[in-house]
């Protein structure tokens, strides 16, 4: 089995509401509630969900973005969870991150070299190989260098989500967090990106942690997927198992509704009712019970654990067992 | 792979790219603020202004200072453009040697008004918490006072005299610069792109420098341009109760008060100071709202 680059274990975010006047209570948004996987060295694990279940809060996280309220983010062994961040600053060499916006994720006031050249400054680089450097890192996101003098807003989305990966490998990390790199993308540059981005991880070594929403984008990419509901990982397994014999009934919902490009298969589809409780008050036992068409009396009471049901398979449902078969 | 997917296009736009000239941040700005048209007539104004304060005291066609008993209080003729006052000094000759004092107690007031309060509105913005409450809580208590009635009461404490107008006029201007920088400041600390720098690990001091300064530069511009304006203002109102420039000077609200005694038999030697105050506070307006329009930007085409 392959290294351990990154473990989470148990992290909370919880972020209080503004107390009304006259009002004691003190209410919190639980977005993310008890989190925890593994991630291996060269690997991609990918983290699906809906919007507002906290997939990108806990990115955030990782790389300290965000305090962490409560559970422990571990990299290369070094517990960075309370870390400050003069003690982390030598270690965000080793993990970097491509955001979603790659319009609002580039100062809009710097040239692209300015900008691929901050975190070689940052990171104490050599101060003659860092216009070099630049060149380099342009040509390998298959950009030139004739771009470096040039601001964001005369590239198009894609152009600038190939800067913004620049500027993540900029420093050589192992380490790449990306959140939704693609999602603002058209479908044709999507593909081009997502390409660039296999591509890079084989030349590199690289280890993505990959926040998406797509599930078809997913399937391209990741070894491994995580599924996130409502704060909460509730089913987490190889790509292959997941899409292939999926556990969770939430995942079995999300995989139901991928479009197949083909209008003669008929399959059986699991509509979700509702919208996605709000995190502010989530429902009782298995936050998922109030959505799930297999609901049991059980589910309204305990919380279920996230256990491995199969070798490298976890789920967290009480009746994971016996859905199996549907 | 990816070399191959990259269509016909893109290699066309590779080929052509080094012929494009890029459009800066600048040139952006230039060709907006060109469209301003009054804006523009008021920026070459401010232009000739600021030649007339260097070269004002040497082109001068009388002495200043000089009294001339013949001719006092005589109205606007070809010897005198702009008649002459109660001592029967020419009033042209003192309007334009007091375009330096003007533009000087304007300029310097204001720019010490807006390196303290960017100074302060940075640090509230971007440190927040504590300090910020502390800073602005402050800042509202000199914005409760009337600006002049503040300039007064610093001029009470320190004396009377040019140099202590420049310090009160630039007290008064520094709570206002840093509620405009704070806001701007609260505004590109919540850009993605400060994140993006945040997660690359750099340090506060870059942060703020290269990036949140920048980003304040415009409303700091606009803000500076159109509270000469005031500051000139409020120098002259100064001058006029006697306690700025004293007389002899030329300034403008000195020559408004040695004028205000002859209003009735010679308006002249109070309108024509009026008239420079008046032009020269529009024209910074004028342009201050120019250069709003073409550096604000969410009106970006």
């Amino acid at each position: 089995m392959s290294q351990t680059l990154l473990e989470v274990q148990n992290v909370k975010k919880y972020f209080p509401i503004p107390s009304k006047l006259f009002s004691r209570k003190k209410e919190v948004v639980k977005a993310v509630d008890g989190v925890s996987f593994t991630v291996n060295k060269g690997e991609t694990l990918s983290i699906v969900g809906e919007s507002g279940c906290g997939k990108s809060t806990t990115g955030r996280m990782i790389m300290k973005l965000l305090d962490i309220t409560e559970g422990k983010v571990i990299f290369e062994g070094q517990d960075i969870t309370n870390m400050t961040d003069d003690q982390i600053r030598p270690l965000r060499k080793e993990f970097q991150m491509v955001f979603q916006d790659p319009y609002a994720s580039l100062n809009p006031r710097l040239t692209i070299k300015e900008i691929l050249e901050e975190p070689l400054i940052v990171h104490d680089f050599n101060k003659e190989n860092r216009s070099q450097r630049v060149t380099e890192l342009l040509e390998v996101v298959g950009l030139n260098k004739y771009h470096a003098d040039r601001y964001p807003h005369e590239f198009s989305g894609g152009q600038r989500q190939r800067i913004g990966i620049a500027r993540a490998l900029a420093v050589n990390p192992k380490l790449i967090i990306a959140d939704e790199p693609v999602s603002a993308l058209d479908v044709s540059i999507q593909s081009q990106v997502l390409n660039l981005m296999k591509d890079l991880q084989e030349e590199f070594g690289l280890t993505y942690v990959f926040i998406a929403h797509d599930l078809s984008v997913v399937e391209h990419i990741s070894d491994r997927v995580g599924v996130m509901y409502l704060g909460r990982l509730v089913e987490l397994a190889t790509r292959d198992e997941l899409f292939g014999k999926p556990l969770h009934p939430y995942t079995k919902a999300l995989l139901s509704a991928v479009p197949i490009p083909d209008p003669t298969i008929k399959r059986e589809r699991i509509i979700l009712k509702g919208d996605i409780p709000s995190p502010a008050s989530p429902p009782s036992g298995c936050t998922f019970h109030t959505r799930c068409p297999f609901a049991q009396e059980t589910c309204k009471i305990q919380v279920p654990e996230f256990r491995e049901l199969e070798p490298g398979h976890y789920v967290a449902c009480h009746y994971a067992e016996e859905l199996e078969t549907i | 792979m990816v070399e191959l997917k990259l269509s016909n296009k893109e290699a066309y736009y590779q080929q052509t790219l080094e012929n494009i000239p890029s459009k800066t941040p600048f040139s952006e700005f230039w060709r907006k603020f060109k469209k301003q048209k009054l804006a523009f007539v008021a920026f070459f104004f401010v232009v000739a202004l600021i030649l007339l304060a260097f070269i004002g005291p040497f082109i001068t066609p009388y002495d200043i200072t000089e009294p001339d008993y013949e001719n006092v209080l005589s109205g606007p003729s070809a010897q005198h453009w702009a008649g002459t006052d109660a001592y029967g000094r020419d009033i042209f000759s003192r309007v334009l040697a007091g375009t330096q004092i003007s533009l000087y107690v304007g300029l310097t007031s204001v720019l010490l008004g807006a390196i303290g309060g960017t100074f302060l509105g940075i640090v509230a913005g971007y440190y927040g918490k504590r300090i910020d409450s502390i800073i602005m809580r402050i800042c509202d208590v000199l914005l409760a006072f009337p600006g002049i009635l503040l300039a007064i009461g610093i001029i009470a404490i320190l004396g009377p005299g040019l140099g202590n107008v420049i310090i009160a006029v630039a007290i008064f201007s520094v709570p206002m610069f840093a509620r405009i920088v704070r806001s701007s400041t609260l505004a590109v600390k919540s850009t993605l792109y400060i994140e993006a720098t945040k997660s690359i690990g750099t340090r506060p001091k870059r942060i703020i420098w290269k990036h949140i300064f920048p980003g304040t530069v415009s409303s700091i511009i606009v803000y500076f341009t159109m509270r000469i304006g005031s500051a000139i203002l409020t120098a002259a109102s100064l001058s006029f109760l006697g306690l700025g420039a004293q007389p002899p000077s030329p300034e403008w609200g000195a020559m408004l008060s040695g004028g205000r005694d002859y209003l009735n038999i010679a308006p002249h030697v109070t309108i024509f100071p009026g008239i420079a105050i008046f032009v020269t506070v529009l024209a910074f307006n004028l342009l201050g709202d120019g250069l709003r329009d073409a550096l604000d930007p969410k009106i970006k085409e």
